[in-house]
């Protein structure tokens, strides 16, 4: 099988984009990704298109070091995207993570500054599953009341990483989840607690 | 790359693809941050800045083949600005439009929030000429970006609170600065001051996009956003003393329409859609039959 990108770029990376919106706008909601990519492994589906509908040559891609070890995977995205790829997790507005046990810590990537927020890491993480019994409670803007988040694994510390990135509101990273052709989202805005 | 079947010439929506990545990036920012303006680098489009480029840059990015569009201005689906808006989309993507809240999925809007609650799988788009609350304030962009960093508004009490001194009241009626999610003081853009209720608590997505001033922002469903005031003067919107002239309805905003030239005048809903879904609904108000309807506030 050979490896591609959107066969059909203007309406792919469209639908990719609100999926992505409504779940940012609507933290945990999960929402299926559909999109005609085949991205070379181990780089998932979900985290490919979500590169390159939002990734170009103004976007430093950051990789975990599974993605890092398959130079296929950063010839791929900087191929069709025009993205540089950093080796720096500050550095990146988009980070793709394939193992997200081994995260490096939610401080390795940039929060923006206080004038300029949105200059922050957008971090897209592939679990294996969002529908995990082990669950987080969400509150914030988009949620009415509660609302859960079933991404399983995440890092161990995964709970106080995210208290202390709210801490940091406005300045902050957002996370999109991904696995099985769905996604869920966890904007910097979201209160997360140990269900 | 594909190019679509509409007009000639033109990538879907009319915006190349990587002005929509950029401005896409900018909204999936402005919603993780509600309230914040998120600076973006707003293309030439092709109708004057006063027409809502802003809000059009925000609906192109955001529009798919399967969305039904409609535009308002001024709460009506037929001024030129709506019209023209709604033929630039139908002409370069090719999507449906409507002027029923209830039908559309997109609305891009001057001035007006429908009176119509809005669903969850709806988006509202404003066109905002400035999206600064703070810009009469403080001229200098360098400044009013430091005051938003600081959460720093006490100039906009201030200046609410000189309204009071002056008038007894907060005499601001449109563009009525809100605070969103506890954090940033937004402008909900030059809306009367009776549609800030409904920017809270939601259900569907709200986009803000400035054209000339570069700016793109956001209120997520289901967000807290309220309306600045005093504890000795809580803010509160307009009301009308009588119903709307055509369909009865209360609770609404009511534009005044000009009858005659001896001083006859009327009010009715400035939501022309929710106007006539009322009457079809049966309902009447007392000048209904009177006076020619369409074009009422020529
Ligand atoms: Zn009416």
């Amino acid at each position: 099988m050979t490896v591609h990108a959107f066969t059909d770029p203007v309406f792919d990376a469209q639908k990719v984009f609100r999926a992505a919106m409504n779940v940012l706008s609507r933290p945990g909601t999960l929402v299926p990704l559909e999109a005609d990519v085949r991205p070379p492994a181990p780089l998932s589906l979900e985290i490919a298109a979500l590169a390159l509908a939002f990734a170009d040559h103004e976007t430093p891609i950051w990789l975990d070091a599974a993605l890092t070890s398959v130079s296929y995977v950063g010839e791929y995205l900087k191929f069709h995207t025009g993205a540089p790829i950093t080796p720096h997790p500050v550095e990146a507005a988009f980070a793709l993570v394939s193992e997200p046990a081994l995260c490096p810590s939610l401080t390795s990537f940039t929060a923006g500054t206080a004038d300029y927020p949105d200059r922050s890491t957008t971090i897209f993480v592939q679990t294996d599953t969002l529908r995990s019994s082990r669950s987080f409670t969400l509150r914030g803007p988009g949620i009415s009341g509660t609302a859960a988040l079933r991404a399983d694994p995440l890092p161990p510390a995964f709970p106080r990483e995210w208290a202390a990135n709210r801490a940091l509101f406005p300045r902050g990273v957002d996370m999109l989840f991904a696995a099985d052709g769905w996604i869920a989202g966890l904007p910097r805005s979201t209160e997360l607690s140990e269900a | 790359m594909n190019e679509t079947a509409t007009a000639s010439g033109y990538n879907f929506a009319y915006l190349d693809e990587q002005t929509k990545r950029m401005i896409r990036r900018a909204i999936l920012k402005a919603i993780a941050i509600p309230g914040y303006q998120v600076p973006f680098a707003s293309r030439e489009m092709p109708m004057p800045y006063g027409w809502g480029t802003g809000g059009v840059q925000v609906t192109a990015a955001v529009l798919g083949p399967d969305d039904t569009l409609k535009v308002i201005d001024q709460g009506s689906d037929d001024t030129t600005n709506a019209v023209s808006i709604r033929k630039f989309f139908e002409r370069t993507a090719g999507v449906k439009t409507t002027t029923k809240t209830t039908d559309a999925s997109v609305i891009q809007t001057r001035h007006r929030v429908p009176e119509e609650k809005l669903r969850a799988d709806q988006i509202l788009v404003y066109q905002v000429p400035i999206p600064e609350p703070l810009r009469f304030l403080e001229p200098r962009e360098t400044e009013t970006r430091q005051l938003h960093a600081l959460a720093e508004y006490g100039l906009m009490h201030v200046k609410l609170y000189e309204d009071i001194a002056r008038h007894g009241r907060i005499a601001t009626t449109y563009a009525y600065p809100v605070e969103v999610a506890g954090r940033y003081v937004m402008d909900p853009s030059p809306v009367p001051k009776f549609d800030n209720p409904k920017i809270g608590d939601c259900a569907a997505l709200q986009l803000y996009g400035a054209g000339r001033e570069k700016r793109i922002y956001a209120v997520p469903p289901h967000t807290k956003v309220k309306s600045l005031d005093f504890e000795d003067h809580p803010f509160r919107v307009q009301t009308f003393r009588e119903p709307c002239a055509l369909c009865a309805a209360e609770d609404v905003y009511l534009d005044e329409v000009v009858l005659d030239d001896r001083g006859g005048r009327m009010f009715v809903c400035s939501d022309t859609d929710y106007c006539e879904q009322r009457r079809t609904d049966g309902h009447r108000g007392k000048m209904l039959g009177k006076v020619p309807l369409g074009g009422e506030a020529a």
